[in-house]
């Protein structure tokens, strides 16, 4: 069975999509973060995966950058999560409802 | 056929994990001797003496005892990933090694085979990611014991490895520069020569290999940096609840840690396998004599571990976090713009 | 050899990320190691790719940094187990999930059908490396290399401050 690109881009496809059926169905915060990571890596194969078939270093760069976004992103929003347990006491989302009318 | 699967490039590089597994095992063993009785004689007493000449099957009576022993799980760990994380610990730390030249380019059955598991183009960043990954082991001890000690001293163990592993990348980086590879077979290769050519030296990298040694001291989490670790502090930080087998796994993933750092450092800052003068012989007697002193090099840092262990004071955390971030970080960077200069100034020969 | 490496470590990616995702597992910090165990097996898909730094990038920052930064915040904020899936409301529980799996079931087949098992053209030998990468990235690539420096900066500088208990 040769590896070719149609196998990596479902598995990506399939990485994706789990990630968003974790951020629907989850209920703490930092579940629904690590799903974020997870649909994140699923793009990330995808950009390799089209790197590899036209042989160019911009997919790998923009996973490059897109690694990097990830760990900003991960450090801003778990200090987020911190800052709200402190008031809430919990990271369940569903008690972040202090704006619904 | 068969002689030809024998001598195979991935039979030899069977033989050569095999062989570094070995050794790496045998080494583990001899540094615990090496420890106790180096320890005796810089407190000024007798090590153990009593098991064989010199106590020299110390280690074996140990690894005896460490079998018999009852394995004591606690009744709500999660018992799963409390039996996985010794054995992570260990297999990040030997990975470590793989890409390590512990020998020269040697002529073998009929063609160059380079004394060394893995040679990609990434070189360096293997052992980088295996030591980050082995950051998981302790992590998961810490918190699947259910302990309150273990969970603390786990926490504090990871964050100071995280902390200090910034500091020992960025010193890396003054070699890479210098360098202009990160494959350790080449950077190893450019040190060739008389012993003024190895990095520390005419790679103005002394300033990065200090940095490198204070980093790996707090990688390992050996004295003066093992507060997570230490008796009078955490019982016994993340390992509290560990007993026979597991706990030493983790003995050992530590002793392995060591050797896998001071091997870094051997490699990257002191020539590696290099003799540091030239010889004028070649073939297999200037090979054997390389491995020896890549074995020497690695027994002088080892020897610096234990020294420094038995002679500092332990740091309290917050002054151990406080000198990985405000004190190692900022020296690296300013290492990393020194060695910049330098190059770019062309006072390397390379 | 390599198909035989592909399905492991595709079997094992979709088996983690199903722990990460289902709402079955209820411990956080299982969710987490298995969210890095997921990130390993992506990375070994770029090694099997060819795209080694990013490879060893994935291993060192996203598996080795990231993950045990919210491993970290998980034990000290000591998360309890979830709770049931409770008060989200209809179309979030199911609307939402079958729109997702039904993105899958349109593009997969569609996926195998439009290219009957081609393979890879042969990559060049300077493809993942460091230094090809490496090349890009402070030439073309120098702004943006620029710009996302400073946006790890205002990171840091943000998650000290949010996280801080009096300002």
């Amino acid at each position: 069975m040769p590896l070719g690109p149609e196998k990596f881009l479902m598995l990506s496809a399939v990485l994706f999509t789990l990630g968003v059926l974790g951020v629907l169905l989850r209920r703490g915060a930092i579940s629904i973060l690590m799903s974020i990571e997870l649909m994140l890596n699923g793009a990330n194969l995808t950009f390799i995966t089209f790197a590899r078939q036209y042989g160019q270093t911009e997919g790998q760069i923009y996973v490059f950058f897109i690694i990097t976004l990830a760990a900003a992103e991960a450090a801003v929003g778990l200090a987020i999560v911190i800052a709200l347990f402190r008031l809430r006491d919990s990271t369940d989302v569903d008690e972040l409802s202090l704006l619904k009318w | 056929m068969l002689t030809e699967l024998l001598i195979s490039p991935v039979a030899v590089t069977l033989y050569e994990i095999l062989m570094i597994v070995n050794a790496l095992m045998l080494g583990v063993a001899a540094m615990t001797w090496v420890e106790r009785r180096l320890s005796g004689v810089i407190q000024y007493r007798l090590g153990p003496n009593r098991v064989g000449p010199y106590g020299l099957l110390q280690p074996i009576a140990d690894g005896i005892k460490f079998i018999m022993k009852e394995d004591v799980v606690p009744a709500d760990a999660n018992k799963a990933i409390f039996t996985l994380a010794p054995g992570l610990s260990l297999v990040a730390a030997l990975c470590a090694f793989s890409v390590i030249p512990f020998g020269p380019t040697v002529e073998l059955f009929g063609r160059q085979i380079a004394l060394v598991i893995v040679n990609v183009d990434g070189g360096i960043l293997f052992a980088l990611g295996a030591t980050s990954l082995g950051i998981y082991g302790i992590v998961m001890a810490g918190w699947s014991s259910n302990s309150k000690y273990s969970l603390i001293g786990g926490l504090r163990a990871s964050a100071q490895m995280v902390s200090y592993e910034l500091a020992l990348v960025l010193s890396l980086i003054g070699v890479l520069l210098v360098s202009g590879t990160l494959r350790p077979v080449e950077i190893v290769a450019q040190q060739a020569g008389w012993f003024w050519n190895w990095n520390v030296f005419g790679g103005w990298q002394l300033l990065g290999f200090v940095i490198f040694l204070i980093a790996g001291y707090a990688e390992t989490n050996r004295l003066p940096f093992d507060m997570p670790e230490a008796e009078s502090e955490l019982v016994a930080g993340y390992h509290t609840e560990y007993s026979s087998m597991k706990f030493s796994m983790f003995f050992m993933a530590e002793y392995v840690n060591m050797i896998t750092a001071s091997a870094l450092a051997v490699t990257l800052f002191l020539g590696g396998y290099q003799l540091g003068f030239p010889v004028p012989f070649s073939g297999w007697s200037l090979w054997i004599l390389q491995i020896l002193a890549f074995v020497g090099k690695l027994a002088v840092l080892l020897f610096l571990f234990v020294w420094v262990r038995w002679t500092l004071p332990r740091f309290r955390y917050d002054q151990l976090m406080s000198l990985g971030w405000k004190g190692l970080f900022p020296l690296a960077l300013i290492n990393l713009m020194f060695t910049a200069l330098v190059v770019a100034l062309d006072f390397v020969e390379r | 050899m390599e198909s035989i490496a592909f399905l492991v470590l595709s079997i094992l990616a979709v088996a983690s990320a199903l722990v990460v995702v289902l709402p079955v597992v209820r411990n956080a910090v299982v969710c987490a190691l298995a969210l890095a165990l997921n990130l390993i097996c992506v990375a070994g898909f770029f090694f099997l790719l060819g795209a080694q730094f990013i490879g060893f990038l994935q291993v060192i920052v996203y598996a080795g940094a990231i993950m045990v930064l919210i491993l970290f915040v998980l034990m000290l904020l000591n998360v309890h187990d979830e709770r049931h899936l409770g008060s989200s409301g209809f179309f979030q529980r199911y609307l939402g999930p079958l729109s997702a799996v039904g993105f899958v079931a349109i593009l997969v087949p569609s996926l195998v059908v439009s290219s009957q098992g081609a393979e890879f053209p042969r990559a060049g030998a300077a493809f993942g490396t460091v230094g090809a990468l490496g090349r890009e990235l402070f030439t073309r690539f120098f702004y943006p290399f620029e710009a996302i420096s400073l946006l790890l900066v205002v990171a840091m500088i943000g998650a000290v401050l949010l996280a801080k208990r009096r300002l």
